[in-house]
């Protein structure tokens, strides 16, 4: 399940791109590390990240849109014309410990002439006890518009 | 018992992340419809235009965790299990809806049904599909 690689992919450029997007930016996206088809990102927490007031814990949806971002950009560091997410399944094992920032980590491991495909896992404190999995699949662009 | 319209307005006001979104909610009888209007901050990917694909997730997780609280009276939120998000458009820099149906409240376990749109409701941009755990007494 070997990926073949576009040639002339800056890694390092895809992260800066991809990290400048709005959403990236207010919700407070931070790269860990980058290399063709693997992607570490990390959220700090914040208060007004929160999804449930009393208890301080991240909101899934915070989780859900960092596992979104780190699976696209493992798609784009490997395929130039890496298109937009078809679907994302994601397993919640557990919540975040309160006050607690979410990293997760993306693999692109598998790529055709159309679709990719990633999977990827998030974590609080421990990469070894993942709070949640996730599988994603991303459409190719044609080949003439990439 | 408090009413559907309190308890909805009780969901919103304890979820900070509702807040950053800007998402609110109408209600009409006990249908919900959320909005989340276009905010600039919520696109990402600046040379399409279009809104993030974790914020429509995020979106639409958030208007079935309201769709469970406004139904009943439970004691604290539901967590949410798994969920399996289907793009079909690309949202656009506009206002989003989402309707919610709780296709099964079990005694402990829900499964909900999502979809949004932004201009035309029957070309839904995102569809999900949870389960979610509901609190125990």
């Amino acid at each position: 399940m070997a990926v073949e690689i576009d040639d002339g992919i800056d890694v390092d450029e895809v992260a800066r791109r991809m990290l400048s997007a709005p959403l990236a930016q207010a919700v407070g996206f931070e790269l860990i590390a980058i290399e063709a088809g693997r992607v570490g990102l990390r959220v700090p927490w914040r208060e007004d990240l929160v999804g449930d007031l009393g208890r301080e814990i991240i909101a899934g949806g915070v989780v859900t849109a960092l596992i979104d971002q780190a699976c696209a950009m493992s798609n784009i560091s490997v395929k130039k014309n890496g298109g937009p997410t078809l679907d994302l399944r994601v397993d919640y094992m557990r919540g975040a410990a309160p006050r607690a920032g979410v990293s997760c980590e993306a693999h692109c491991y598998h790529v055709t002439r159309s679709i990719a495909f990633v999977r990827a896992i998030a974590w609080d404190a421990d990469r070894s006890d993942p709070m949640a999995t996730a599988l994603a699949t991303f459409a190719l662009r044609e080949p003439s518009a990439a | 018992m408090s009413l559907p319209a309190e308890r909805l307005q009780a969901f919103l006001e304890r979820t900070p992340y509702v807040r950053f979104l800007g998402m609110r909610a109408e209600l009409a009888g006990d249908e919900m419809t959320a909005i989340l209007p276009f905010d600039p901050k919520l696109i990402g990917n600046r040379m399409a235009d279009a809104l993030h694909g974790g914020v429509l997730g995020a979106f639409m997780e958030t208007t079935a965790l309201a769709q469970l609280a406004l139904s009943g009276d439970l004691p604290r939120l539901p967590k949410t299990i798994d969920v399996t998000i289907e793009y079909l458009k690309v949202g656009r820099a506009l206002d989003t809806y989402a309707r919610a149906d709780l296709r099964k409240v079990g005694r402990r376990i829900a499964n909900v049904h999502v979809e949004a749109w932004q201009e035309n409701r029957s070309q839904p941009v995102a569809a999900l599909r949870g389960h979610f755990l509901l609190p125990q007494e």
